[in-house]
């Protein structure tokens, strides 16, 4: 029986006259990966904010673990595309810095970083500040420093969307290995398909104008997924037409 | 031998280059002094003699005679002094006005309406308030010091990018924390600066603050010299503070590199 984790009822946002979301419905499961896909301004970072607790909903109501969201917490943690990491911490210090706000003691603490310094490969450079640290290793740390805070739900704004194609595709792949581990939920926000249907088992398509959640496709490919594969174009293409349907090409 | 050539490279960069213009300047102020028997700007030879007399003595044996560490401890810890009463004033002051607005639209308007009023200037009311002499001097020193902490203090606290404020709640931060554990910590480079800028005016105000009529100090000492007509006694003391002032300079930046390793401007 899957527990629910996430769910969003009628959910409208609205920034001054501009309608970022309009009547956003989702329900996600515990260990569930979804996409939120779709163009610029189609509210799908607002929607991931919103769970976040950063931006409250104008009306409707959004629920985590059965608990209506009131504020940014530590069961929900966040990637942001800018890692958003603290330059004055060291990569240990950076990822034991939940922990450590919340008080744990100093040996757990100590005991904790060390596992996920090494889950996302970083051992050699857990002494290194962040601007010593190329990109690829930054989102390293953001993600485990929220992996460390024991966050249910992982929410992930872009995050390797300033990354080189080979970084990012490894940090796919160590993203989908750390998933398949811990069996968090996670919600990954992105405006490229093929990452989409590579990581997700549903993909959510948005629209712009006002925000809205147009499709939720189920991605049943056996993992690990091959881009090349028939299956895989095949479902490329349906999202694409999701994304971009006839009728808005022709108006171009 | 490429890395001689490196090292001696550096070497000349550090060294040579620095020295070029300052020996220049020595040797057009010798030409420009030379066979003059009346001359209003003393020669570098007088100027070198009499700072030896200044820290030993034994050639003019007068009032500045091995008045040198005690005219440079004086100054020194009125500028030490003076920089630290400013820096506890400023310090909790800028965090308060940069990070909470009632303190901000109370306090701000008056600094800034009172920060162009030069040291010079208030001179003859600190000489009224504090008296003549020494408390007078702390008290200018310390005004010429405090400004700079205060506006890069609360510039400091206030330029602290707003993802890491998103980060440290996701993380799970009390809203009591965020100050101790994210805006003091992003606005240490800020608060640097201002504090290396306020020792270095610390030591700019000096002169002022010594002409309240103290007897020990550098600035002291270049008074006097100057009502004397002793103007070879008031270019070492210019020297002095020149160097004084260089010295602690370079030993702020020294602990800045340390303290801030982690930030790229700073990391040495």
């Amino acid at each position: 029986m899957p527990v629910e984790m996430i769910r969003v009822e009628a959910v409208n946002k609205t920034f001054g006259a501009f309608q970022a979301l309009e009547g956003a419905e989702l329900r996600v499961e515990e260990g569930e990966f979804i996409c939120l896909i779709g163009p610029s301004g189609c509210g799908k970072s607002t929607l991931l904010r919103i769970l976040a607790g950063f931006e409250q909903p104008t009306s409707g109501y959004v629920f985590v673990g059965g608990r209506e969201v009131a504020g940014p917490g530590p069961d929900r943690g966040m990637v942001f595309q800018d890692y958003g990491l603290f330059p004055w911490l060291t990569v240990r210090r950076n990822i034991g810095f939940g922990p450590a706000a919340r008080g744990l003691p100093k040996a757990q603490i100590a005991e904790t970083v060390e596992r996920f310094v090494d889950m996302v490969g970083l051992s050699k450079f857990a002494d290194r500040f962040p601007h010593q640290l190329s990109g690829g290793m930054k989102q390293r740390v953001a993600i485990a420093r929220v992996l460390d805070n024991d966050a249910r739900v992982v929410l992930m704004d872009e995050p390797f969307g300033a990354l080189d194609a080979m970084t990012r595709e490894r940090l796919q792949d160590e993203l989908l290995e750390i998933w398949a581990r811990t069996k968090l939920t996670v919600i990954f926000v992105t405006h490229a398909i093929e990452e989409a249907i590579l990581l997700s088992d549903r993909v959510v398509a948005m629209a712009a104008g006002p925000g809205r959640i147009v499709a939720d496709t189920r991605i049943d490919l056996p993992r690990p997924r091959d881009v090349s594969s028939v299956e895989f174009n095949a479902l490329r293409r349906s999202l694409n037409l999701q994304l971009h349907p006839p009728e808005t090409l022709d108006a171009h | 031998m490429s890395l001689v050539l490196t090292q001696s490279n550096r070497l000349a960069r550090q060294v040579a280059l620095p020295a070029c213009l300052p020996l220049i300047l020595v040797v057009a102020w010798w030409l420009g002094t030379r066979n003059q028997t009346y001359s209003l700007i003393p020669s570098p030879w007088e100027v070198a003699v009499e700072m030896v007399d200044l820290a030993i003595g034994g050639i003019n044996d007068d009032a500045f005679s091995q008045m040198l560490i005690t005219n440079l401890v004086a100054s020194t810890g009125r500028v030490y002094g003076a920089f630290l009463l400013a820096a506890v004033l400023a310090l909790p002051l800028g965090m308060m006005i940069g990070r909470l607005a009632t303190a901000r639209d109370m306090l701000d308007p008056m600094f800034q309406v009172l920060r162009p009023v030069p040291v010079t200037a208030w001179l003859p009311l600190s000489m009224i308030v504090f008296g003549l002499g020494p408390k007078s001097a702390f008290f200018l020193v310390a005004l010429g010091a405090f400004y700079p902490i205060l506006v890069n203090t609360i510039f400091g606290v206030r330029s602290v990018e707003p993802r890491l404020f998103e980060a440290a709640q996701m993380l799970g931060t009390k809203p009591a924390a965020m100050f101790p554990r994210v805006v003091l910590p992003a606005a240490l480079p800020g608060i640097f600066t201002g504090l290396r800028l306020g020792l270095g005016f610390s030591w700019v105000v000096i002169v002022v603050g010594e002409m309240t009529g103290v007897p020990t100090g550098l600035g002291a000492m270049i008074m006097d010299a100057r009502q004397l007509s002793r103007t070879e006694v008031v270019i070492d003391g210019m020297i002095l503070i020149g160097a004084a002032g260089y010295i602690s300079d370079r030993a702020v930046m020294l602990l800045g590199r340390r303290l801030l390793r982690w930030s790229p401007q700073h990391a040495g």
